[in-house]
Formats: structure tokens, C-alpha cells, sequence
């Protein structure tokens, strides 16, 4: 027996023996996905296998370490903090805020009829105008929610999927009016649909009509936006549906196939809109599982799209990803803890080699943040990059050996559902009969059973809580809003050209109704100021809405 | 109250897609003997009312995460009276301020849940306060 091995046995024994006297902890430990067990130890008996083939270096296939060689070094993560509330000029006051402050691109929440295609007028909008993040019905809003800032210096995300083409266009004619051609705007919409289906609930259309959009998005901006990420496959929001960290990775990724597969289908060359896929991720609580977790991501992605898909560029096999802090984990009890629970999870997606990151505000688990709150969540990203010394060197933690063998753990889990999915007929088809939704559920429902048992702690929640806290200042939002909002919207009603609004709506239904590219009906639609209802009403008629099948 | 299981309906008013709280409160309601139905997403007020009315439910459990339930929630309530359906135990949950808990109770929500409260609060609540439909 080597050398290694009879020392690693005698360890164990005397391991077994301490254990013994001072009793572990619990009888298993588990990461936050439960059919991960972690190991009292590992040596470099866990963390087999070769080097090149498994990590590779960072830049290079399989990008386990990261998808550019100097990371951090050359230029830290975007920080992209998520924002919107209320009207578009106070949206836009807070966006200027936060770049003065530091920010690097900016990042925008919509609030929910806008992100549903309802104007905030419409009856089904009512009480929900402003509330979870900026109303934008028309142009007109958009240009005042991007006034003064310079379109060709910043790049912008958009958090909005079944309007996603509209949104888009109207980003496009305020560029254009700022004398900035489509070719130079950059920025990011989600535009993942599937995982409205499965987590979010902000879909319109059927699936089949969704994916049509989607590549029809594809398709027009590698001609006219070659710079904008055209859609951001994201486990962020099945995560906080309730997935385990291996749901996630194997859900987002089994999305992406199937958005891969429709645009392949509609005729598109794949390493033509691969280079332009980005994902989004959470960081939630387990530190380790979490880095071990973007890795796994990176290496499943690389090697799909180089052997399913045969892509040959190098750019269609890296996996970039955003990362926002798991708005979940934050408790309404003792908030100040919030930030704690912030800084650990960014620090993962850092360690993970995210390309760009939100930190959640102290002030999420109540209501959307305030000015102070989302400053301090800011300045947790600075103090990472600038005083924590992590980002001075590429992927500090590769070589661990706990690291990589969760990371092949995760693969291993994740590349099983993967396969489990694809037998089912694919993503569509499993998010159709209601797969990963029951997989999440019962994901969603165990973690609180362990929440209430005791066997997970939530720190000021289920321990260590405090008696009579005291209550923090809250965002609110102008009551005055919706009427103000619909009042502009009838005011634009009779302002614009409303023939030849009815022109270009009309050009867009009957588009909707082939199979030409959308895209341009919508821009045309936009720039005559249709509002965002309009051109939704129009695709709602001949689309259908999407009906979920009964709980 | 009889032998028969209390029925409740678990409602998601407006736009608010995050259904993780509803779902996992359904499914705990249940393991505490009760028949719960869930409606789904993105159901008006009115909508909540008239699946209330027709399966006859003793519990209406409202999840909103949205703000917009200062709207939503007095609303079920009006159009439950309205209907004549005063006998039916309403009660909220969601991202909700405290501030709001007041406004709320005197519109007619019996009581609010907001986020770390245990499961197993709200099902003895039910139990405890279910109103004797006779």
C-alpha cells in the first residue's frame, strides 16, 4: 500500500476516534442540495482525474476556470445593480445615482404589467403600476428613463421576456435619437421564456409562439445589434422558485438546448448567435457548493455546445453569466444580517468568475430598495474588488480539493437530469407536462421542512432571534402613480399620429400571422409610438395567451 | 366544527408570479388535513371570489409578493360581502409591511403572514379560527 494510503487509513481511524469522544455536528452533512453529501475530508484522492482535460486553463476550453485568461486582473465583473420602481424619471434619477457612485452598467427591473405587455391603464394593471420596478408603455417612456444617459458609453440589461422584442426596439429608437446607430448599443435582455413557464409566471404567449420571437430576436440583431447579448438563459429565478443548486444548473442548461435547437431549426448558423447566449445565475447561501456550482456550469455548457452542437468558435463554447445574490435568503427579521449573507454570496459568484453581479439590498425581503440600501449593496462589490485582494489572481480556488470533487459532483447530478430531460423530448416538453416544476416543488417544500424542523438554521429566524426589533425605513412608492401614468397615456393617445399607429399595428398583425421576422414591424410599430399594450394586444390575438395547466 | 375537512383556497390576486410561498403553504395545509385549491396565477379579485363561492371554501389564503395588496386583498373582501359570503375566513401572506398589517385588518383580513412565519402557525390559525358555517 502506498504511502498515502496507509496514512490517509491511520487518519481515519483516529478520526473515527475523536468523532467518537467529541460527536460530529450531525450524523450526515449534505451542501444545500441535499444529494450532495460532504465528506469529513478530502485529499487529492477526490479531485482525480486529468488536468487539462477537466480544468483546462482559464480562457480555454472547458473554461472550468473561467472564460478569459486574465479574469479580474484586467478588468473586474460589471457591477450591474438591478433597478426600478415607480415612474421613469425616478427611475432615471436612481440610475444616475448609482453611476456616479460607481456603478458599470446598468440594469433594469420592469414592473409587472409592463413586463406582461398590459399599458398601465389596461384593467388587469390596477394596483400593480410601478410596483416592482419601473411602468414603460411607450417610447415616450423609455426616452425619458434614458434621458442624459449616453447609450454609446453604457451598457444596459433589460429584465423583461414576453415583451422582450418590444422593449428591445424601443431601447433601439432612443439610441437612434441620440444619434447612436443599433451597431453600437450593447446590453443584455433576458428573453427566456421557458423559465416563465416553470418559475416566474410573466409569460403571455404559448410556447411555440414564444420561441418564434425569441429567434426571430436572434436573427435581427446579428444583423442589426451584433453587440447585445440576445438573451440570458437564467437559473436565477428556478432557484428561487425553490431548485436545489443542481436543479438549477441542469434546468438552466436544458433550456439553453432547446433555444439552441429552435434557432438551428429556424435556419440560423449556431456559432452566428451562440457567441451572443449569456446565462444568468444565483448565489445563494452554501459558499462552496456555489462556487463548485458556476464551475460545473461552465465545463456542461462548453463540452454541449462543442460536441452536441459542433460549434467551432471558441465564443459559442463559453458559458458567461450574470449573477444576482439569492433574493430568497434574505429575511424580514433583522435585516442588517442581510448584508452579511450578501457579501458571502457575491464573494462565490467572484470566486465562480461571474462576468457581471447584483447584490441584493438589506431591504428586499420587505419591499424594493431605498437609496442608502442599495448604495451599501454597491459598496459590497467594491469592497470585494477593491479591498479583498480575490480578484488578483485567476481562480484562487481551483485545486481545492473539496472544489473540484463537488464540481464533478455537480456535473454528475446535473448531466443526469440533462439526460432525463432530453428523453422526455426536450425542455419544452418537460416544462409542458409540469416535470421541472414538481421537481422544484418538492425541492421548494423540503427546504422549508427543514427550516421548520430545526435541521437547516436561518440565522434571526429559526435561531439567535431578537425581541422586538426595530422596524426600518422602506422605499415607497407614489400612491399618485397609476393616475399620473394613465393620465401621460391618454394624453399621448391623442397626441401621436394615431393613423399611423393603426398602419404599423396592422403590418405587425398581419406579419404575426406568416412567418417574416417580427423584429422590424415592432420597430416601425415603436418608433410611430404603439404602446407596449397595442403591440402586445396585437400578438395576443394572434398568438393566444399561454394556459397553465391546473395546479 | 364536523367531521368534514376544511376547504381552502389558496389565491394568487394580480400579476405576481412568484408562487413558491402559495405552493408551499397548499401543500402544507393539506398535510394538516385540509382540501386546499390553488387557482393558479394572475386571478382578479373577482375571479378568487366566484372560484370561492362555487367550491364552497370556509378559508380564502391571499399571497402577494408584489405591493400591490393593499389593492388586491380589501378587494376580495368587499366582493365576498357583496356575494353575501361574510362567513368566509380570509387571510393574507406575502411580502407585506407591518405598517400595512393595520389597513388591512380593518378592511376585513382575520390576519397576515409575512416571510419566517412557520407553516404550521397558519394551519392552527385555520383551525382555531374557521368560522361554524352550520
Amino acid at each position: 500500500m502506498s504511502d498515502f494510503k496507509t496514512k490517509l487509513q491511520d487518519w481515519l481511524a483516529k478520526a473515527d476516534k475523536a468523532a467518537a469522544r467529541f460527536p460530529e455536528r450531525r450524523e450526515t452533512f449534505t451542501t444545500s442540495s441535499d444529494t450532495l453529501e460532504v465528506k469529513r475530508l478530502y485529499t487529492p484522492e477526490d479531485a482525480q482525474g486529468d488536468y487539462l482535460e477537466k480544468l483546462g486553463f482559464p480562457g480555454e476550453y472547458p473554461y472550468t476556470r473561467g472564460v478569459q485568461p486574465t479574469m479580474y486582473r484586467s478588468r473586474f465583473w460589471t457591477m450591474r445593480q438591478y433597478s426600478g420602481f415607480g415612474s421613469a424619471e425616478e427611475t432615471n434619477l436612481r440610475f444616475k445615482y448609482l453611476l456616479e457612485n460607481g456603478q458599470t452598467g446598468l440594469s433594469t427591473a420592469f414592473d409587472l404589467p409592463t413586463q406582461i405587455g398590459y399599458d398601465s391603464d389596461d384593467m388587469m394593471a390596477k394596483g400593480e403600476v410601478g410596483k416592482v420596478g419601473v411602468a414603460i408603455a411607450s417610447l415616450k417612456d423609455m426616452e425619458t428613463l434614458l434621458s442624459g444617459i449616453a447609450l454609446d458609453k453604457v451598457s444596459t440589461s433589460m429584465t423583461i421576456n414576453a415583451p422582450a422584442s418590444v422593449l428591445l426596439a424601443m431601447y433601439i429608437a432612443v439610441a437612434e435619437k441620440q444619434g447612436v446607430a443599433s451597431t453600437e448599443v450593447s446590453g443584455t435582455i433576458q428573453n427566456d421564456i421557458l423559465k416563465e413557464y416553470v418559475a416566474r409566471g410573466t409569460y403571455i404567449y404559448p410556447p411555440e409562439a414564444s420561441m418564434r420571437l425569441i429567434t426571430d430576436i436572434f436573427g435581427y440583431c446579428a444583423e442589426h445589434v451584433p453587440n447585445w447579448n440576445t438573451i440570458s438563459i437564467s437559473g436565477y429565478h428556478i432557484r428561487e422558485a425553490g431548485s436545489t443548486a443542481v436543479q438549477e444548473v441542469a434546468f438552466t442548461l436544458s433550456n439553453a438546448i432547446a433555444y439552441v435547437e429552435a434557432a438551428v431549426k429556424a435556419g440560423l448558423d449556431v456559432d452566428r448567435f451562440a457567441p451572443r447566449l449569456s446565462f444568468f445565475f444565483n448565489a445563494h447561501n452554501n459558499f462552496l457548493e456555489e462556487i463548485a456550482k458556476f464551475r460545473a456550469a461552465r465545463r456542461i455548457w462548453s463540452r454541449i455546445m462543442k460536441e452536441r452542437f459542433a460549434a467551432k468558435d471558441p465564443k459559442s463554447w463559453q458559458l458567461r453569466f450574470h449573477t444576482q445574490t439569492g433574493g430568497s435568503t434574505l429575511t424580514a427579521q433583522q435585516p442588517d444580517n442581510n448584508i452579511v449573507r450578501v457579501t458571502m454570496q457575491a464573494l462565490s459568484a467572484v470566486l465562480g468568475g461571474t462576468q457581471s453581479l447584483h447584490t441584493n439590498s438589506k431591504d428586499e425581503a420587505l419591499a424594493l430598495p431605498t437609496e442608502e440600501s442599495a448604495r451599501i449593496a454597491l459598496r459590497t462589490q467594491q469592497i470585494i474588488a477593491y479591498e479583498s485582494g480575490v480578484a488578483d489572481t485567476v481562480d484562487p480556488l481551483a485545486g481545492s480539493f473539496y472544489i473540484e470533487s463537488l464540481t464533478d459532483e455537480i456535473e454528475s447530478q446535473a448531466l443526469e437530469y440533462i439526460a432525463k430531460i432530453d428523453e422526455m423530448g426536450g425542455a419544452v416538453k418537460a416544462i409542458e407536462q409540469g416535470y421541472m416544476q414538481r421537481e422544484i416543488q418538492n425541492a421548494a417544500y423540503q427546504s422549508q421542512m427543514d427550516i421548520e424542523s430545526g435541521s437547516a438554521v436561518v440565522v434571526g429566524v429559526n435561531k439567535f432571534r431578537l425581541e422586538n426589533e426595530p422596524k426600518p425605513d422602506l422605499q415607497k412608492i407614489n400612491p399618485e402613480l397609476e393616475r399620473i401614468q394613465n393620465e401621460s397615456l391618454a394624453e399621448l393617445r391623442k397626441t401621436r399620429d394615431n393613423e399611423l399607429v393603426q398602419a404599423k399595428l396592422a403590418a405587425l398583425r398581419q406579419a404575426a400571422q406568416g412567418t417574416d421576422n417580427l423584429m422590424p414591424f415592432i420597430v416601425d410599430a415603436v418608433k410611430a409610438y404603439a404602446t407596449l399594450g397595442e403591440i402586445c394586444n396585437v400578438m395576443r390575438d394572434v398568438f393566444g395567451e399561454y394556459q397553465p395547466a391546473q395546479w | 366544527m364536523s367531521e368534514t375537512k376544511i376547504r381552502v383556497l389558496v389565491a394568487k390576486p394580480g400579476l405576481d408570479g412568484h408562487d413558491r410561498g402559495a405552493l408551499v403553504v397548499a401543500k402544507a395545509l393539506r398535510d394538516a388535513g385540509m382540501e386546499v385549491i390553488y387557482t393558479g396565477l394572475r386571478q382578479t379579485p373577482q375571479q378568487i371570489v366566484a372560484s370561492a363561492i362555487q367550491e364552497d371554501v370556509d378559508v380564502i389564503g391571499l399571497s402577494s409578493l408584489s405591493g400591490a395588496h393593499m389593492h388586491l386583498f380589501p378587494e376580495v373582501v368587499r366582493l365576498m360581502k357583496e356575494q353575501g359570503s361574510d362567513d368566509v375566513l380570509i387571510i393574507g401572506g406575502g411580502v407585506i409591511p407591518d405598517e400595512d398589517i393595520p389597513a388591512l385588518k380593518a378592511a376585513g383580513i382575520s390576519e397576515v403572514f409575512t416571510p419566517g412565519t412557520p407553516l404550521t402557525a397558519m394551519s392552527d390559525y385555520i383551525h382555531a379560527n374557521v368560522k361554524d358555517r352550520g
